[in-house]
């Protein structure tokens, strides 16, 4: 590699204009505009304005709360099934593997809008073939919309069916990249399927697993779509509102900037905190 | 040995019986849509439980383009996914170019950069990004909005990056020693090479940009501007809206994807198992 100002900035200048206009500038802006008393024209100076009000605002509780709730149950049982379909797939017993890849690999590429419109449909109360097939086999119906509990259940369910494969193609792809004959000697040791998944697969897979986990709690965190379309705007009554639509809801329906980039930079702070946990839980042992 | 075999053969019809049904209900979103988009709407919201195919997506689809002109939606969707993914593959990949192969003065600072905000929410963006895009650039519902600001993503920066430094030194040096261009070199000699690479990047982000909602849905809200997933979102929650024609919408932002799915899987798989993408 040879020292060449010119020619590198030459081929980084578009790239870097449109980064630093549309992703750095932005981080910096947000951050300013927190501090901004923003529905007064014009915008003035007051650091404690926005930051004074969320901390004592119920709706915000109320929309990390949630948030916070899907993170906890919903991502570890998702990439906990993740990791189920990568070590079956993997499997070298499995007959019409193209099959089960195409079945738990395809809501990778199913857009936001038109699966929330399905799941909102499979779930309807009277209507819904979900609630239909519950009272086939003698259970009740559910009211998927009407109370908080069975709505966050509704949110979680689609979030996981969305995502799960996703990080199931991870996994996959570090599982074939330990080498096969850790497993022969193994294997030749005696040393059962189980064993060698816990002591072999785990162990090397940390890495590739602390990266789902992080991917998955950063897209949970600004979940937006599912709570907006399939629960009709956090429904009911705010029992399904998250910190994403909370940040929809003050920032452009409300239009008060400064208030919403302070849930912003809330939702930043968390995932700051997140990826230092990361860090540190795959630093480099010396 | 038989008894080995057979507890293969046992193994295996457990591995079978456990995934087959795990299998259906991961389709089932997928197929209940397509059934849907093929029923009236009476059909729908009867009480019995159908789950087969019926015969009227033809008269869903009319009512979905009186409901909301979805075929223009469609359109914009498809120039904007065309247009965001050339720009950002150039884009990245010339990037990317540049921090795999050359030594130059705050190189650290820019890796520095892109690495330690990659993991930050893009929520915390969006105002500003409304902001300047809207108020201050005065381009709301326009193409430009909808492409322009969704480039700075630089997981291509790193995907390229990587691609581009793991080809051999003596490639490009054997060029240059013939006094072949940089620029020469890089769109003659290394694009070429990462074409696999490239056809991964392209597919994640044409994908990405097809199913974008929340920018989209922001900037571009006049009817006339709307990608499609925006279109087909204003009518989920209506009262007098055709559930039939919404499903018939699903399908057709679902189902080519699907099909580029089955046809480029290696590529899907490749770009997305490198992270490429969220």
């Amino acid at each position: 590699m040879r020292n060449r100002n010119a020619t590198a900035y030459r081929f980084l200048a578009p790239y870097l204009l449109i980064f630093s206009v549309f992703w750095v500038w932005p981080i910096i802006s947000s951050f300013m505009i927190s501090f901004q008393a923003t529905r007064t024209v014009p915008w003035r100076f007051a650091p404690g304005f926005n930051w004074g009000r969320l901390i004592g605002d119920p709706a915000f509780f109320n929309a990390l709360k949630n948030t916070l709730l899907i993170l906890v149950i919903q991502v570890p049982v998702m990439i906990a099934l993740a990791m189920v379909m990568a070590v079956l797939l993997n499997s070298p017993l499995l007959k019409a593997r193209g099959l089960y890849r195409f079945a738990f690999f395809a809501p990778v590429v199913v857009g936001e809008v038109a699966y929330s419109a399905v799941f909102r449909l499979m779930f309807s109360l009277d209507f819904g073939i979900v609630n239909k097939l519950l009272n086939s086999i003698g259970l009740p119906k559910i009211d998927w919309f009407s109370n908080v509990t069975p709505a966050m259940a509704l949110i979680m369910i689609a979030v996981t069916w969305r995502w799960a494969g996703y990080n199931a193609i991870i996994l996959l792809a570090g599982m074939q990249s330990i080498p096969e004959d850790v497993y022969e000697a193994a294997t030749l040791d005696r040393v059962s399927k189980l064993k060698q998944f816990f002591h072999i697969t785990l162990p090397l897979l940390k890495p590739v697993i602390v990266f789902c986990l992080v991917l998955s709690i950063i897209g949970t965190m600004q979940l937006f779509t599912e709570p907006f379309l399939i629960t009709e705007r956090g429904g009911p009554g705010g029992g399904t509102e998250t910190l994403g639509l909370l940040l929809y809801r003050q920032g452009f329906r409300s239009l008060n900037f400064g208030y919403a980039s302070a849930v912003a930079y809330t939702m930043a702070a968390l995932a700051i905190a997140i990826t230092l946990v990361q860090l540190w839980l795959t630093r480099e042992k010396q | 040995m038989s008894s080995l075999s057979s507890a293969r053969l046992r193994r295996s019809i457990a591995l079978h019986l456990f995934l087959t049904p795990l299998a259906l209900i991961w389709l089932f979103p997928l197929w209940m849509m397509v059934v849907f988009s093929t029923m009236p709407d009476n059909g729908i919201f009867s009480p019995g439980i159908e789950l087969l195919p019926h015969g009227n997506f033809v008269d869903n689809f009319n009512n979905l383009q009186r409901d909301t002109n979805f075929v223009g939606a469609i359109g914009i969707s498809v120039s904007v996914a065309v247009t965001y993914t050339f720009l950002s593959v150039l884009l990245t990949s010339m990037a990317g170019w540049a921090l795999a192969r050359y030594q130059f003065f705050g190189k650290g600072v820019v890796v520095g950069i892109i690495f330690g905000t990659i993991t930050l929410p893009y929520a915390v963006v969006l105002i500003p990004q409304f902001i300047m895009v809207a108020r201050d650039f005065q381009l709301a519902n326009t193409w430009v909005a909808l492409i322009v600001p969704p480039l700075f993503n630089s997981l291509g920066v790193l995907f390229m990056r990587q691609s581009f430094s793991m080809m051999p030194d003596d490639l490009f040096d054997a060029a240059r020693v013939e006094g072949v261009k940089e620029w020469r070199i890089f769109l003659f000699v290394a694009l070429p090479l990462a074409r696999p690479m490239l056809a991964a990047l392209a597919i994640i982000l044409f994908l990405a940009s097809w199913n974008n909602y929340l920018w989209p849905l922001l900037i571009n809200s006049q009817p006339g501007s709307m990608t499609a997933p925006v279109a087909l979102g204003t009518l989920i929650g209506l009262t007098k809206v055709s559930w039939g024609g919404i499903m018939a919408g699903a399908v057709m932002l679902t189902v080519p994807m699907l099909i580029v799915f089955v046809l480029l899987q290696r590529h899907f798989i490749a770009g997305i198992a490198a992270g490429a993408v969220k």
